[in-house]
């Protein structure tokens, strides 16, 4: 018991020096090289920092692609999902609350064309991304609130849609900030 | 053959019994030894309070009074088909014993006092050490060996066989049984059993259930099924909080059909009949288990040691041919062969007479013809006639010794003739007249009819046959060969037997096997099931693990398969009552909640009329299956040797879909059933 | 959508291909053969002499347990010290306080026991010292001690019979030193370059393009990721564990984290293969396995990709399915994947929040942790499964009319009790605590409470009711995973969970270590036609009803009144 006690306490020790000191400086190291330089990718506007890659911003104007509701706000030192149940009546109520805001903001648009994503909160709260269809059906709505023409949205849509990993794995998405960033750019 | 197999299952005498008996073990004290039974008694005893609370106060909180009562009598029909299915295995067992007992009444018995004189008294008065005089016409009184004395016995009391036995002192044939009857001759025997303690006694006990143990498979699966019915005691118990988050009132009725419904009644209930039915079926061949721990352990028997003869071969070497030497006259030669066998009085020599006989040849022994022994030294035996020939007949080496010594020489075809006897399976003996060779005679073993297909069984079971013989390797492996045995033991010697065994435990293989002699006794002890006969010594049998009555040196084989199907039997059943939940659950967890939660409906997948004929079909249907499977506990699930993995698929099929499958159609048509009255 | 599933069934591919030679590897390691990690024989020999260890010096079973059920009740104290005084300790930028004592005791039992429970968000329950020398730290070493419980288990079952089950230390060691640090270096440097911190900077505060301000919590990240992954620990550095976008950047890394958990469960079956020279045995364990992850992720694949029944009413085409609590970057497809992979191997990371998941999700995401071993956690998975194969033997060898053997030894009443008791503990610990919080929820909904009962839930009636059983299901499967609606932060959800995590990590340990210690004992018996062979397929579809039978049996219940009920009314 003794024995047990003091090779644990020895042994412990040289585990939290090895796995808790060594190993992340170790990787901390290497973060240095990656193209963040271990503290995330930001992307700038003149310089400025306007946001993390990653990271999903709220868009709430008329003007700018809107992401997903976020449950979290869009709190970036908070995450959080809704973890709302399918059956939640207060959950559903909320989704067709959402529906009809979408449907005031976007006229003309068909219910049934309202991609889900735009309509559920994401998992993180900061899902950066959506869905080429919903960028799409938020075109008419820019072209409008920015007086542009609609194709030459649609073409920066397409422009921004990334395609699935070596183009055959999971689902193809468009990063809403960088896409934004590109509208500004496109007056 | 033997007269007790004829008890049908159901006979109405042994019926009446156990439905008496099923009642007397209501008793809370006996039925504590059967955890899953007992938790029925408790929820039984519970909605007896149910009902009775709801007579004098009129409340109707907890469902219709009627369907409380009906409640409450199914589940008391659920303990009495258990206990019937107990009570009816013992009493089976019981005429089984009974027949035996009326053996081990009282019997006068002829004590030789201390001073010589014959004391007549009871045959309880006898005690270990004790002499008796046993004359034709008597009863022996008590288990014993003789002493002095030759006796012709008729054990048909105990073995069914009506053809009387010869016991004799010294030997391996000494041993007498309580209650066989003495035919002739006047035997002296010396008691060797206390009074109640002899095979017969503890037998009877074992078969009564009353000193029956659980045996470690028993031990080990009553575990399982006691921590299967704690779980569903968390289940039921939990049910209570969860209805309440969920608004479900739930009737104390409805939990406890729950409960009753999902531990494993149908295996509980028929376990210890199956364990009774084992050592029954044991009885019914005529072997007398020691325990039932001995019968399971028969069931994982790997290697199985059989004496050559009168298991493989039947009783003794007989002659087929005789083979002159080139110069000799076959008829000459068989004269002299017939001569030096006039007197052997062995069975091989007897064979000799008959085939010469059969070839036409006779003779007589000259008067003043001096008849030589065998003995160890010689290894011959022979006759010298009274023209002055020495005729003897033995071993070929014996008598190449012999003809070397005297100058004659062994021809090249002689060596040949005995060789290719020896090869093919057969004994050879060579005849010598004055030390000078005259023949080959040519013995064989006869191999039994159809051994060669129950060999072929084993191994399929699994387990390795050894033949032990005292023949030499030759001849040994060439019966080995023809008869199929997987190994064999040449020129054995009793230490062989013992070495043989201790090799193969060591190994991690459980050993069985047979003997009678004295002799066997360190080895019956050693191996581990140990089948002596009934006719061998009080040392055998005191050192095996089982007696055969019938002293039937096959009896192994079938030893093995009961022990087997006794496992077999528990394993399926368990397996058939587990997976009958499945549909139990179907049934009555819908029940419980549709009220508040109408969406279950769709779980209702056997659409049952309603929550209550469906709790009272899985209830009714629970209890029914006992009795319905009362057949199959005591008559055993049929074993058939087709390699494990084969069998598990047969019996998973059968016993585990079959239990999955079965209780959907039962509940359903029990539910159909009730749906005219409800 | 098809690109979605070949993306699962590329991950499930690629997980196998490394599986294999990682599990040929893992037994030279077992054994002590030379490999390649030689390399690291200077370290481990100086880690011995410094902790005073004799890797030679043989344990029996009882001195095997001992050993580790020493160091690691150390670890849960020295654990909860930290944490209760994280704000007094260096690596703080962010400024966050000390952990409540029942917070601290939970969240140190649960990284202890592999678990990874959370009932704080990473971002402001922990501090940086804290995330590495308690979180990263314990979950590097109790990965390594199911790794050497399940090594000392195969060397009861290599001889044919012995007392000794290995060094427990020196197997602990090794687990680290040549399996979980290589590996997490590479998966770490994998997730850097792909957009996970690993710098100690604290939150950032930015202007949005939309200019409002946002802080962006950081932190060196990429090697806890790396070892919750490689350890099938799975507690997130941020609160929404790997659904957040910083610690699951794209599809690549989602790829990455889904084949790291399951890499070494799998290579662990192959490891029994090649260690105890039985691969059709390791075959069979893994058809049986898979057969049984198959069961649980098609019928999740299709509810997730089919949508919600309900929003689809309201006129919405789903056409990506149920988007609620998942992101975009994964999609539907590998989010089930994950759910469910995540569910069974005792991980408890998630990329999608399971409180939103369909109702079949849900079933298949409680049943994976009931059953708790399709290949199951890091070492403890086939300790788990061992438990079924003991009553499956003993059931099996009676119906083949035999008393029932297990690799040559025979099972006995001792072992028998041993498996039921640990079987009875999942039903005893899940459906009592569960009934507990229902009838706290029903009776004392006003509890003075951090969180009164009547506020614990985050969804009404049937899911609600799942919520609480999600929460103990996943306690007692040592899986992290949460319906995390859940308000789990207060004395009852800590202290309780606490004591499920604790009894439902060692006594699945020490139950089967003792079983294989006790067979190890016992004589050899060498395999007959009669004996049943265990690594049949019959034997193995044998074992695989008895697991659904003995969980069907267990919780259907309470699986009817929670996700039954709700798909039911849902659809």
């Amino acid at each position: 018991m003794k024995k047990n006690l003091s090779i644990s306490l020895r042994l412990t020790l040289v585990m939290i020096v090895l796995c808790a000191v060594v190993y992340p400086l170790v990787i901390a190291a290497v973060g240095k090289l990656t193209p963040g330089v271990g503290k995330g990718q930001t992307e700038k506007v003149n310089g400025k920092v306007v946001g993390y890659s990653n990271v999903g911003q709220k868009f709430t104007q008329d003007k700018y692609f809107w992401g997903r509701p976020s449950a979290a706000d869009y709190n970036a030192a908070g995450s959080a999902g809704s973890n709302k149940g399918p059956s939640n009546p207060d959950y559903l109520q909320l989704v067709q609350d959402r529906i009809n805001s979408f449907l005031v903001h976007n006229p003309g648009i068909r219910k049934e064309d309202i991609p889900a994503e735009m309509v559920t909160a994401s998992g993180s709260g900061l899902d950066p991304h959506i869905s080429p269809a919903s960028a799409f059906i938020q075109v008419k709505r820019i072209a409008a609130a920015r007086g542009l023409a609609e194709e030459k949205i649609k073409s920066l849509v397409d422009a921004h849609t990334e395609a699935p990993l070596a183009g055959v794995f999971g689902p193809s998405k468009i990063n809403v900030l960088q896409l934004n960033i590109a509208l500004d750019e496109l007056k | 053959m033997k007269q007790h197999n004829k008890v049908s299952l159901f006979e109405p005498s042994l019926v009446n019994t156990a439905i008496r008996q099923s009642f007397v073990k209501l008793h809370p004290g006996l039925m504590i030894k059967n955890p899953v039974m007992f938790t029925v008694e408790i929820g039984t005893a519970v909605m007896l309070i149910v009902s009775l609370y709801q007579l004098i106060t009129g409340d109707l909180s907890q469902g219709a009074a009627w369907y409380n009562w009906v409640i409450f009598s199914i589940l008391l029909l659920t303990v009495l088909f258990a206990n019937f299915a107990e009570a009816l295995a013992e009493a089976r067992g019981k005429a089984q014993a009974e027949s035996l007992r009326k053996t081990r009444e009282e019997t006068p018995a002829k004590k030789i006092t201390s001073d010589g004189k014959i004391d007549i008294l009871s045959s309880s008065m006898l005690h270990l050490g004790d002499q008796f005089v046993c004359e034709a016409g008597d009863i022996i009184p008590m288990d014993g060996e003789i002493t002095q004395g030759i006796a012709t016995i008729d054990e048909s009391a105990i073995t069914g066989e009506s053809a009387p036995v010869i016991r004799e002192a010294g030997g391996d044939k000494s041993s007498v049984t309580g209650g066989t009857k003495v035919l002739s001759d006047r035997i002296v025997v010396k008691v060797t059993t206390q009074p109640g303690e002899s095979f017969l006694d503890k037998m009877i006990a074992l078969v009564e259930g009353a000193s029956r143990q659980k045996t470690p498979n028993e031990i080990a699966l009553t575990i399982l099924l006691a921590s299967f019915t704690l779980i569903f005691i968390i289940v039921c118990v939990t049910l209570k909080p969860f209805a309440d988050y969920a608004n479900t009132p739930i009737t104390i009725a409805a939990f406890i059909s729950l409960f009753v419904c999902l531990i494993p009644t149908t295996i509980g209930g028929l376990l210890s009949a199956i364990g009774i039915a084992g050592m029954d079926r044991a009885l019914r061949a005529n072997v007398i288990a020691k325990s039932g721990k001995a019968v399971e352990t028969a069931g994982d028997v790997d290697v199985l040691l059989l004496d050559k003869t009168g298991t493989i071969t039947i009783g003794n070497r007989k002659a087929t041919h005789f083979y002159a030497t080139e110069t000799e006259d076959e008829n000459e030669f068989i004269q002299k062969a017939l001569l030096s066998s006039l007197s052997d009085d062995t069975p091989e020599g007897k064979s000799i007479v008959e085939l010469a006989h059969a070839k036409g040849v006779n003779a007589q022994a000259a008067a003043g013809s001096q008849f030589v022994q065998f003995t160890a030294e010689t290894r011959s035996s022979g006759v010298d006639t009274p023209d002055g020939n020495k005729i003897r007949k033995g071993a070929f080496d014996a008598i190449r010794q012999m003809a070397i010594q005297a100058g004659h020489t062994v021809s090249h075809t002689t060596e040949q003739k005995v060789k290719s006897i020896a090869e093919n399976g057969g004994t050879p003996l060579v005849v010598a007249v004055n030390n000078k060779i005259k023949g080959v005679i040519e013995l064989q073993d006869i191999i039994k009819p159809g051994i060669q297909e129950r060999f072929q069984r084993l191994r399929k079971m699994g387990v390795k046959t050894v033949m032990v013989t005292g023949d030499n390797p030759l001849t040994a492996k060439y019966i080995a060969e023809k008869a199929g045995v997987d190994d064999f033991i040449a020129e054995a010697k009793p230490e062989d037997k013992m070495n043989y065994i201790k090799k193969e435990q060591n190994a991690g293989k459980l050993v069985a096997m047979m003997g009678d002699g004295t002799n066997d006794a360190p080895a019956l002890a050693q191996a581990d099931v140990g089948v002596a006969m009934n006719s061998g010594t009080q040392a055998a049998k005191e050192a095996g693990n089982m007696v055969d009555l019938d002293n039937d040196p096959t009896k192994l084989i079938e030893v093995v398969e009961i022990g087997k199907q006794l496992l077999i039997t528990r394993g399926t059943l368990t397996t058939f009552s587990i997976a009958n939940d499945v549909a139990k659950y179907f049934a009555i967890v819908p029940a419980l909640f549709i009220a508040a939660i109408p969406a279950l409906q769709s779980l209702n997948i056997m659409g049952l009329k309603s929550p209550e004929s469906a709790i009272l079909s899985a209830v009714i249907f629970n209890a029914i299956i006992i009795p319905m499977l009362i057949p199959l506990a005591l008559k055993g699930v049929s074993y058939k040797p087709i390699g494990a993995s084969a069998l598990l698929r047969r019996n998973l099929l059968i016993y585990g879909l079959g239990g999955v499958i079965v209780p959907f159609i039962g509940i359903k048509l029990i539910d159909m059933l009730l749906g005219l009255f409800m | 959508m098809t690109g979605e599933i070949t993306g699962v069934v590329f991950t499930f591919l690629l997980t196998l291909l490394l599986a294999y030679p990682l599990g040929k590897y893992i037994a030279r390691v077992f054994s002590g053969e030379k490999s390649f990690m030689d390399l690291m024989n200077p370290a481990e020999r100086f880690f011995f002499r410094v902790s005073g260890i004799d890797p030679k010096e043989p344990m029996n079973w009882k001195q095997f347990l001992k050993a580790m059920l020493t160091i690691n009740m150390l670890w849960l104290v020295y654990a909860m010290l930290l944490l209760v005084f994280q704000d007094k300790l260096p690596l703080n930028p962010d400024g966050n306080g000390g952990q409540t004592p029942d917070l601290a005791f939970n969240t140190a039992i649960s990284f202890l026991v592999n678990c990874n429970l959370q009932h704080y968000s990473g971002e402001s329950g922990l501090t940086y010292f804290t995330q590495l020398f308690v979180i990263t730290f314990l979950q590097f070493v109790s990965a390594a001690t199911g790794i050497a419980a399940l090594a000392g288990m195969l060397n009861g079952l290599k001889h044919k019979t012995t007392q000794n089950l290995g060094n427990f230390w020196n197997l602990f060691t090794r687990s680290i030193t040549r399996i979980l640090l290589p590996l997490c270096i590479i998966g770490a440097v994998l997730l850097a370059f792909n957009g996970t911190p690993t710098s100690f900077d604290g939150k950032d505060t930015i202007t949005t393009l939309q200019g409002d301000s946002v802080q962006v919590s950081r932190g060196p990240a990429a090697g806890m990721i790396a070892i919750k992954h490689l350890g099938t620990n799975g507690g997130g550095w941020f609160g929404t564990n790997s659904a957040h976008p910083l610690e699951n950047p794209n599809y690549f890394t989602n790829i990455l984290e889904m084949v790291m958990q399951v890499v070494i469960p799998v290579a662990l079956l192959f490891a029994l293969g090649f260690y105890l020279n039985r691969r059709k045995l390791a075959r069979v364990l893994f058809g049986i396995m898979t057969l049984g992850m198959l069961c649980l992720l098609i019928p999740t694949i299709m509810a997730e990709v089919g949508g919600n029944p309900a929003i689809e009413k309201m006129g919405i085409t789903q056409a990506t399915g149920a988007m609620e609590g998942k992101e975009v970057r994964f999609g539907p497809a590998a989010s089930a994947y994950w759910s469910t992979v995540t569910t069974i191997i005792s991980t408890g990371s998630v990329n999608s929040m399971h409180d939103s998941s369909m109702p079949v999700s849900g079933l298949m995401q409680l049943l994976g942790m009931m059953i708790n071993a399709f290949y199951g956690g890091c070492g403890v998975g086939i300790l788990n499964y061992l438990i079924y194969i003991i009553i499956a033997v003993f059931i099996s060898g009676l119906m083949v009319g035999r008393t029932p053997e297990f690799m040559g030894h025979k099972v006995e009443a001792r072992e028998v009790k041993i498996a039921a008791l640990v079987t009875l503990l999942s039903a005893f610990l899940i459906k009592g605590f569960v009934a507990l919080a229902a009838y706290m929820v029903a009776h004392h909904p006003e509890m003075a409470w951090a969180v009164k009962p009547g506020s614990w839930l985050n969804n009404p009636s049937y899911h609600g009711f799942s919520e609480m059983l999600y929460e103990y299901t996943s306690a007692n499967a040592n899986n992290g995973s949460g319906f995390e609606g859940l308000g789990d932060n207060n004395v009852f959800w800590n202290v309780t969970t606490g004591i499920v995590l604790l009894l439902a990590r060692f006594i699945p340990i020490i139950g089967p270590v003792a079983i294989i210690g006790l067979l190890a004992n016992k004589k050899f018996i060498p395999d007959s036609p009669g004996t049943l062979r265990i690594d049949s397929w019959t034997f193995g579809i044998m074992t695989f009803a008895v697991i659904i039978v003995i969980n069907a049996l267990s919780f259907f219940p309470a699986l009817t009144l929670g996700p039954l009920a709700e798909y039911f009314s849902l659809y």
